[in-house]
């Protein structure tokens, strides 16, 4: 059933579509992550313009997020205060990005730049999570005790000012880190359609020593909230939200991660990181072949100014 | 000086009411005049007919009557870029801006253009894609470019594989000598606003008549209300967007509820 997209100006199959929601939905449900990293492109790769596709999957992930803070927040297994400080970066990191892609459409690179930021921060980040996965298989496969780096070490951004206690997750750091990771979260988010669950939880965990019982949760909390304002800026500035296809993505979005995160429960810690590391390292690699082969069309052609 | 104003006007009179008496015409009409988009849009077609109005004091038409029908849809100005290899990786480096260019353009013909017209006539009326004034923006003035130019070529092919530059030669039919239909393709990316069709008449290699119609594409409805207020009010729009994710997530969580 072909049903006609009012932003994106072109008609798309609504089973194709949901169906894509759903196994996008699942993957998310499964790690704990938005999977905007997934749906953008294939969104793309459905024929939708890069910045429609952009700024659309934003609400998607606010929606799929939001589900998960709910769950998260009845099991009090989130950090508000932590969350707080990570959005007030976060905001700033948001408007930045959002102005930097408005920028970015009229010089006409910007379907350059989110195909540079992918393969770049997907093949980084992928690489690094496959790496430290198979290790993690392998020292268990051998017997030794699994390393655990927590409490005691100190890195030199523990000796920065403006310190703060946070209770939840029983850390004491400077806010300068927190609202470093913040900005960065919103920044890429805002460019890349990518809620950055994948990036943020990591960084929590390594960087601020997050426990791991309140790092998703409040990941996925400063997730829904740049994400909502994504929408919102991007809705505002340049007019791209395609609220029908939002609302098709995100019913599809938010059934697939309740399955998925019964998929999820099963597995092991390090097997699931070492999938979803071959996930994000694939579509890494995915924009790499694209950048790098010859286009099929050297030339696009993109309006100015018209009808809609 | 005043006596020759008269005369004048008697004159131009007579040379303008001519043609009316001694030629043909040409009657057209479109099957409708309006084009809704609504959420089951997937394109469609538009029938437009009508009728030579012989006239019988006009000289015989022993070669039969030809028609070429031109739409142009609402101008657009955009921009075409090439990429080229930069450090190993495909980059858009030049562009050229195609100025008040027609967003949408059919050239529908009863024969090939070359085989009714010389290519002199063609030219004068633009008949034909090829022959279609396509202004570029070149320094402060716009002008448009030799007929192979690369960008020219690219764009004209961008727009077709689109099916919003149409050309076809058989798509005017004739059912009787003075009796023509000929249908015109609206794809389902076609943009909203007036499309003009001007349809002339030729007959022996000389234009004889010629006629004009129009129609709208519009948004209708839901689709309409959507991309209106996302254009018009920003922020409810995105408000509302952001409000109806975080319905849906809230439902989700509620529907699937397990501890």
């Amino acid at each position: 059933m072909e049903i006609y997209l009012p932003i994106a100006g072109m008609p798309v199959n609504i089973f194709v579509v949901f169906a894509m929601g759903l196994a996008v939905g699942f993957i998310s449900g499964m790690f704990g992550i938005g999977g905007g990293f997934l749906m953008t492109p294939l969104l793309i790769f459905l024929g939708i313009g890069p910045a429609v596709a952009v700024a659309t999957v934003s609400s998607h992930i606010a929606a799929s997020s939001f589900s998960g803070v709910i769950t998260y927040w009845r099991r009090r297994a989130l950090d508000l205060q932590l969350a707080a400080m990570l959005l007030l970066g976060g905001f700033v990191g948001t408007a930045a990005g959002v102005w930097l892609f408005t920028y970015l459409r009229t010089l006409g690179q910007l379907d350059l730049t989110i195909s540079l930021s992918y393969v770049i921060l997907l093949g980084s980040v992928g690489g690094l999570m496959v790496i430290e996965s198979v290790r993690a298989i392998l020292r268990a496969r051998s017997g030794k005790p699994i390393e655990i780096r927590r409490g005691g070490t100190h890195t030199w951004f523990h000796g920065l000012p403006l310190k703060l206690r946070f209770k939840q997750s029983r850390i004491y750091v400077s806010t300068i880190p927190v609202w470093t990771i913040g900005f960065l979260m919103g920044f890429i988010g805002a460019i890349m359609g990518i809620g950055g669950g994948f990036l943020l939880v990591p960084m929590l965990i390594y960087f601020l020593r997050v426990p791991t019982n309140v790092v998703i949760g409040t990941s996925m909390l400063l997730t829904l909230v740049t994400m909502a304002t994504a929408t919102i800026l991007h809705s505002v500035t340049n007019h791209l939200v395609d609220a029908i296809l939002a609302l098709i993505l995100m019913v599809g979005g938010v059934m697939g991660a309740q399955f998925g995160a019964r998929a999820g429960a099963r597995m092991r810690g390090e097997r699931l990181r070492l999938l979803l590391g071959v996930l994000v390292l694939a579509v890494g690699v995915r924009f790499f072949v694209d950048l790098v082969l010859p286009p099929e069309d050297l030339y696009s052609i993109r309006m100015l100014e018209g009808p809609q | 000086m005043r006596g020759g104003g008269p005369a004048i006007l008697v004159a131009a009179l007579t040379l303008a009411a001519t043609p009316a008496t001694a030629a043909d015409r040409l009657v057209s009409s479109l099957s409708s005049h309006i084009v809704k988009i609504t959420p089951s849009f997937t394109g469609t077609e538009l029938v437009l007919f009508g009728i030579v109005d012989r006239d019988a004091e006009a000289p015989p038409r022993r070669g039969g009557f030809d028609i070429v029908a031109t739409v142009k849809g609402p101008p657009e100005t955009l921009v075409v870029r090439r990429k080229e290899r930069v450090v190993g990786i495909w980059v858009n480096t030049e562009s050229r801006t195609f100025v008040q260019v027609p967003s949408y353009l059919a050239t529908l013909s009863s024969r090939p253009i070359e085989a009714i017209v010389s290519l002199d006539v063609a030219r004068r009326l633009q008949l034909g894609l090829r022959r279609t004034l396509l202004p570029q923006q070149i320094g402060p003035d716009t002008a448009d470019v030799v007929r192979d130019d690369p960008f020219r070529s690219a764009f004209l092919r961008l727009k077709d594989a689109r099916k919003l530059y149409v050309e076809e030669k058989d798509a005017v039919t004739f059912q009787t000598p003075i009796l023509y239909s000929a249908t015109i393709p609206v794809p389902a990316g076609a943009p909203t606003g007036t499309y003009n069709v001007d349809l002339k008449l030729f007959a022996d290699g000389a234009l004889v008549a010629s006629s004009t119609e129009a129609f709208d594409v519009i948004k209708f409805g839901f689709e309409q209300f959507v991309a209106q207020s996302a254009v018009d009010h920003g922020l409810l729009y995105g408000l509302a967007t952001a409000a109806m994710a975080l319905m849906t997530g809230w439902l989700a969580s509620v529907m699937f509820r397990r501890d």
